[in-house]
């Protein structure tokens, strides 16, 4: 939960209230990504993210 | 007392210091433990080390600060996948994962983590994080020699920024420019890291040792096609070349194109003269930009010192151009410029910014950072129950025998391994954790090269030279301690070469002997410079200075006591098993000196291939 707050927080600070439809359709998507994939490992060869 | 615990992990080179009422007491770089390269995982031992060497547990530390923004990186990544729908689908299922699993969790992650290193971890409410490149920029002002200072950071990419220029005075640092990814000169040079296949984020300096080797025959198309670079050195790359945005790679086939070569495969493809041109071309644009950068700050802002930090910082051909252009009088670069500093400038950040201490500048030395030695040093009673746990053979001699013994085998021309105090913090070995040579001898680059250090035969080696002697032997009369800045080698001291050597090609070249001191004088008789001092480093100073008693030469060559892959060795047992695996000679670990040919060869074990190549 604390998160969400952190988030919201985030958003208020950096005045993009315009993220949270995102934010919110982005974590329902990659949390469907999560639970159809079994590990988390970032193959970038860069590690921008 | 008041302790701030500096933290930088999960992208790489994880590191942590510790910052003692705005003293800096130690800092290391995770690798060095678990003997992982660039390890990115959290630094548990590095913070285990630092608390030690503070005395002191979590409990007693005032805030744990770390160096980057979590959340500002994620809405790069959302706003970057955004802009670039749907293109870029590929990389999306890939990164989201791992931030909604991990990274988006990172302050609650770090609390565990800090937890389990000790109990006694206050919480959450102790964690602050500081911007990537403020992390970057405290690092290089706080610790630095100046009152007044105009701070520029270059790297890959941290949250949003690339580039930035802030301005550092008393306690007071604001970032006043920010250049943002896309647009990044860090992310163009490892571009073409990739390009000419080497290993992005480690590869970097091969490029830049290739340079010389090439023709900068493509500058132009850098500068014309790559890049918008404006007269005060601000710039944007033309993404149409690039991958790294929203791809798995560094670049597309538009670039392949555009310079008429595919990508180098690494360990099929051989090096050919084209990517010593490639090479060449990017390091010359790299340095044309950072030029028109440092001469418009100097301009506007009128101040004559300048603080450099960021992986670009590391590009220490460009430093030396800096310096020689005079656009600033004086120049620091802090040693860890890469991520591994951002602990340490996080926690200066912490302390000034966030506490709102004030700085007291201490005149009377080079600057905070201690020579860059401020990793784990061994007791000599410690150091001879390892050894002797290793199985080593090994005599111990006092102070001054161990000066005269090894000076006297790098007379004769051995590989010497030297493993002295506290180790360094930073990429570069700085004669802590170095392997040493003779720099007059010829077979000496090949010999380390080859059969020391298993690398690429192109690399050049770098020389300690004593501080008092550097304007003899080399066009530089700066303080260089951590082997940041390059310079020629002294006009006197080269050797011209025939009509014939100068047609040769690459890295034929090499083999043609350029100076007196050939193995440590690149192939533009070039030489990445460390000053040794008496006051940082006394027993390396005395080495030097005994060598230089037997062969009028104050100078030897200074590598990094590793192998290809390896991180440098931490503990006296790292030591001894890399003087196991390699050709190294002599190994001096404190007081006890150590010969191949007394050792049980039973205990050599096959080092060439124990680390993956980077």
């Amino acid at each position: 939960m604390a998160i969400v707050l952190e988030l919201w927080d985030f958003m208020k600070v950096r005045k993009k209230f315009w993220l949270l439809p995102i934010f919110t359709l982005l974590l329902l998507l990659g949390g469907l990504i999560v639970l159809t994939q079994g590990s988390a490992v970032a193959p970038f060869i860069y590690t921008i993210f | 007392m008041s302790a701030i615990l500096g933290l930088s992990a999960f992208y790489h080179d994880s590191a942590a210091a510790l910052l003692v009422d705005g003293e800096i007491v130690a800092a290391a770089q995770e690798e060095r433990f678990t003997r992982k390269k660039h390890d990115a995982g959290f630094p548990a031992n590095a913070i285990e080390y630092v608390l030690s060497e503070g005395e002191m547990g979590l409990g007693d530390v005032e805030f744990v600060a770390f160096y980057d923004k979590p959340f500002l990186k994620f809405e790069r990544l959302i706003e970057t996948y955004i802009a670039n729908a749907p293109r870029g689908f590929r990389s999306f299922q890939m990164a989201i994962p791992v931030w909604i699993k991990e990274k988006l969790f990172q302050k609650s992650l770090l609390a565990r983590e800090l937890k389990q290193v000790d109990e006694a971890f206050a919480g959450r409410d102790k964690l602050l994080f500081a911007e990537h490149h403020f992390s970057h920029a405290a690092s290089a002002f706080y610790p630095s020699p100046f009152e007044e200072a105009v701070v520029l950071t270059l790297d890959g990419v941290g949250e949003w920024a690339t580039t930035t220029v802030a301005v550092g005075r008393g306690s007071d640092l604001k970032i006043v420019k920010e250049l943002h990814f896309p647009h990044s000169l860090g992310l163009l040079y490892s571009a073409f890291t990739y390009y000419t296949g080497f290993r992005v984020n480690s590869g970097e300096y091969k490029v830049m040792g290739l340079a010389p080797y090439g023709e900068p025959r493509f500058k132009d198309v850098i500068l014309d096609k790559l890049l918008d670079v404006k007269d005060d050195g601000s710039y944007r790359l033309d993404q149409k070349y690039f991958n790294y945005a929203t791809g798995l790679t560094m670049t597309n086939d538009r670039f392949s194109d555009l310079f008429g070569k595919p990508v180098r495969k690494p360990d099929v493809d051989p090096l050919e003269q084209f990517h010593m041109d490639v090479a060449a071309s990017v390091q010359a644009a790299t340095e044309e930009v950072v030029l028109r950068m440092t001469r418009a700050l100097a301009k506007e802002f009128d101040l004559p010192n300048l603080c450099m930090a960021g992986g670009v910082a590391l590009n220490c051909v460009a430093n030396g151009k800096i310096l020689r252009d005079g656009a600033f009088e004086n120049l620091w670069i802090q040693p860890a410029a890469g991520d591994a500093g951002g602990a340490v400038g996080a926690a200066y950040a912490a302390w000034h910014q966030e506490l709102g201490h004030e700085r007291r500048l201490d005149t009377t030395r080079r600057d905070a950072m201690r020579g860059a030695y401020l990793g784990p040093d061994f007791a000599q009673s410690d150091i001879e129950a390892r050894l002797t746990e290793a199985g080593a053979i090994f005599d111990t001699l006092t102070d001054e025998d161990v000066i005269e013994t090894t000076a006297d085998a790098l007379a004769d021309g051995k590989a010497i391994g030297w493993f002295n105090g506290r180790m360094e913090f930073g990429p570069r070995a700085l004669g802590a954790r170095s392997i040493l040579g003779d720099p007059r001898s010829e077979s000496m680059q090949k010999l380390l090269n080859l059969k020391v250090k298993f690398r690429e035969s192109f690399r050049p080696f770098a020389p300690s030279v004593l501080r008092e002697d550097v304007a003899d032997w080399f066009e530089i009369d700066d303080d260089s301690p951590y082997m940041l800045l390059v310079a020629g080698v002294s006009a006197e001291r080269r050797r011209e070469m025939t009509a014939e050597e100068n047609a040769l090609f690459g890295i034929d070249k090499l083999n043609v002997k350029r100076s007196e001191i050939p193995a440590v004088t690149h192939i533009d008789y070039s030489a990445r410079v460390q000053t040794v001092h008496a006051d940082t480093n006394p027993r390396y100073h005395k080495l030097i200075s005994a060598f230089k008693k037997r062969t009028g030469c104050p100078l030897v060559v200074n590598t990094s006591f590793n192998v290809r892959g390896e991180p440098i060795v931490c503990t006296p047992e790292d030591a001894f098993r890399c003087f196991m695996g390699t050709d190294i000679e002599v190994l001096v670990v404190g007081n006890c000196v150590l010969r191949k040919e007394q050792q049980d060869q039973s205990l050599a074990e096959d080092y060439k291939n124990k680390y993956e190549l980077d």
